[in-house]
């Protein structure tokens, strides 16, 4: 047993030195036309051998390794705690939201422009993933190219913008609308898929868009992007120090006030709060009709949703039109926040970020949802220092959660439902 | 109500059901029985549209229906539970009882949004429905319970009820009695017994215990190797000398 575990031990160090050598112990350099190749530093050789060292080590006493890490349950925090009485947990939840919502109106007033700047990427996020949610949590049908739908909202808005010179409040439903309506389209042909097939295929209808959008340089600008898209006005009013639109007044001329910057960013992320609050009331409202029910249903057993009279056509549509509708009506305040759009803000990671999001949070959970939003988009921010590291503490932080809460930060509770003893 | 011509259902080479008749007539049960492999649940997947029949026809209330949609077959007004129960297990037992009235709900997205008297009232009638059966099935008590959570006696009666709230014409049920205790099988009868004579259901009925079987069925079909054998009252089958051949003989 022991010899066994040396001589894999050996094995696995010898490959970490085959392959580290040579991508980080060597390094082409260009000198004028010609390549010359050279040796790294002293101290990248001494840590290429240390790691094939602590491979060894590890490999060696795998099993006492893997051992500890499954007593790792037994540390977690929130171990062997009671589960809270259902009716307690649903009266704290609706008053942490509702504090939370109370909280995040003052808030912007007394923090700076740039906290708020990155609240309101924090509520796109937050729209994100609720609409996200309704696709992979609710529906259980796997969605890796949810980021076309922004895509599709942020530049219905870029470019009605550039050719029409259309405002916020018109594109904000314009692009929704669209993105739904391309939410239906891409859900047609996928209506069969289940699992990872339905994964893979969305994952490369996400792709698809992105290089659309990329290539198509006359319409799109390409890589370039698009740029001067306006700012949401209230009323008529726009922030801007000078106003840009005929017909339209300015906001601090109006008020007798003085300009300030400020404005603006509060002013976006007071929409954003708005949207975000409307998104979840309409999804919350979502899972208690009918049309909620069938999606879990669907989610649960199609054999038996369908046995019942069910169409699983009209069930996957609707959630994948219903989650790309929120996806759009997120981008478009994207759009207006960023004042500039190109394909790079749509990259898969972002696809893989607002699934965490929806993950971590509980599948289902709205404010779980929300709290995860917070932390992934947040904690990367606070800790600029190892920005270096983000993906890897992101990874590790993902690997605990799975440990300690597979279920999530805060797993779905079912609704309650008072019945009437008949006759 | 419903009529069954010459049903066949081919796998490859394999031919799962040959020339299967049956009808079925109002308020009636009418058994299928046959040895494990017959055939039974290949009708059964025939019936409610998960197969589409190589052959023969399927007439439910003088229409043709082979090959309808499974969604579309249990709207007609059959519906059917399974050999292994199947429950939206992470729901609640009442959810499963909602979802089932899909059909006498208000579907309408901007109804339910905005809650209109009409939606609100066609709410509370499906929750009065789920609370009905449920009382009816014995389990009232744990209407907020993930059905999931079950025992499995349990899951089976709420799989009746599931199909109940639905207000079917025809119930199709897939060897109700496996794996119940012989209490539990005792209920069971009396309600299928109940299902015919208080709400006008017809049943057919796939079940391996012979006494369930015999009691309650006003006629039963018996296949073998996905032939029909024989069909007819329980007393003549009981004394049907094919039947005790298959049965008996070949043991
Ligand atoms: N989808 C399928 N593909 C291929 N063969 C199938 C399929 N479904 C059923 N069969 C075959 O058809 C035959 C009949 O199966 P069926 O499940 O209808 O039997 P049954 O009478 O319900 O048996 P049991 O009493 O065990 O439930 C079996 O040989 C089975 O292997
Ligand atoms: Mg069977």
């Amino acid at each position: 047993m022991a010899a066994n575990n040396m001589r894999h031990a050996l094995f696995c160090a010898i490959v970490t030195l085959i392959i580290s050598f040579p991508i980080l112990g060597l390094s082409l350099e260009a000198k004028g036309v010609n390549i010359t190749l050279s040796g790294a530093k002293t101290s990248t050789y001494v840590a290429i051998v240390l790691a094939a060292v602590a491979v060894f080590v590890f490999q060696t006493f795998r099993d006492t390794f893997m051992g500890a890490l499954g007593k790792l349950p037994n540390f977690n925090p929130l171990a062997g705690r009671e589960p809270m009485e259902q009716t307690k947990r649903v009266k704290l939840e609706s008053w942490l939201l509702t504090g939370i919502v109370v909280f995040a109106l003052f808030w912007p007033f007394l923090v700076s422009r740039g906290s708020v700047d990155l609240a309101t990427l924090v509520l796109i996020y937050i729209m994100l993933a609720l609409g996200l949610n309704v696709v992979v949590g609710l529906a259980g049908l796997l969605d890796l190219g949810y980021v076309a739908f922004y895509a599709v909202g942020a530049y219905t808005f870029a470019l009605l913008s550039q050719y029409t010179g259309i405002s916020f409040w018109m594109a904000l439903p314009i692009g929704a609308l669209l993105a739904g309506l391309t939410g239906m389209i891409l859900g047609f042909p996928v209506l069969r898929l289940r699992g990872d097939y339905l994964a893979i295929v969305t994952l490369g209808f996400g792709e698809i868009i992105r290089i659309l959008l990329n290539n198509w340089t006359t319409l799109t600008g390409g890589p370039n992007g698009i740029g001067g898209i306006p700012e949401p006005t209230l009323f008529g009013m726009e922030f801007g120090r000078r106003v840009k639109e005929e017909g339209n007044t300015s906001f601090h001329e109006t008020f007798g006030i003085a300009y300030s910057g400020e404005h603006k960013v509060i002013f976006l992320y007071l929409i954003a709060l708005v949207l975000a609050v409307i998104t979840a009331l309409i999804i919350r409202r979502f899972m208690r009709m009918p049309v909620g029910r069938a999606w879990e249903a669907l989610r649960e057993d199609e054999i038996a949703a369908r046995s019942l009279g069910l169409s699983r056509t009209a069930v996957k549509l609707s959630a994948f039109t219903i989650g790309a509708f929120f996806a759009g009506f997120a981008g478009t305040v994207f759009a207006s926040k960023q004042g500039f759009i190109s394909p790079e803000s749509f990259v898969f990671l972002e696809s893989a970020i607002i699934l965490a999001i929806v993950v971590l949070g509980g599948m289902g959970s709205q404010l779980g949802v929300i709290l995860a939003a917070i932390a992934v988009t947040i904690l990367p921010e606070l800790a600029r220092e190892f920005s270096e590291y983000r993906m890897l503490i992101f990874g590790a932080a993902m690997v605990l959660m799975m440990v300690w809460r597979p279920q999530g930060l805060l797993p779905v509770r079912r609704i309650q439902i008072t019945l009437n003893k008949q006759g | 109500m419903l009529e069954v011509k010459n049903l066949s259902m081919r796998f490859g080479g394999l031919l799962a059901v040959d020339g299967v008749s049956l009808d079925v007539q109002e308020r009636e049960i009418v058994s299928i029985i046959g040895p494990n492999g017959a055939g039974k649940t290949t009708v059964f997947n025939c019936l409610s549209g998960f197969y589409k029949p190589t052959g023969g026809k399927v007439i439910f209330e003088g229409r043709e229906i082979q090959g309808t949609p499974d969604y579309k077959i249990s709207r007609l007004g059959m519906v059917r539970t399974f050999q292994h129960v199947r429950l939206f297990t992470q729901m609640t037992v009442v959810e499963n009882l909602l979802v089932a009235q899909h059909r006498h709900l208000n579907t309408n997205m901007l109804a339910g949004l905005l809650g209109t008297p009409s939606y609100k009232e066609r709410e509370q009638k499906a929750l009065d429905r789920a609370a009905y059966w449920l009382e009816r099935v014995g389990l009232l008590d744990l209407a907020n319970r993930d059905a999931g959570n079950l025992a499995y006696g349990q899951q089976r009666r709420l799989e009746i009820a599931r199909c109940m709230v639905t207000e079917p014409k025809l119930l199709m049920l897939d060897e109700p009695a496996a794996g119940l205790n012989p209490a539990e099988t005792k209920e069971l009868n009396q309600l299928i017994v109940s299902l015919k004579e208080d709400y006008n259901v017809s049943v057919v009925l796939i079940e391996h215990d012979m006494s369930l079987v015999m009691d309650i069925s006003d006629r039963i079909n018996v296949i073998n190797q996905g032939k029909p054998l024989a069909s007819g009252t329980p007393e003549e089958i009981r004394h049907n000398d094919d039947v005790i051949k298959a049965y008996l003989g070949e043991a």
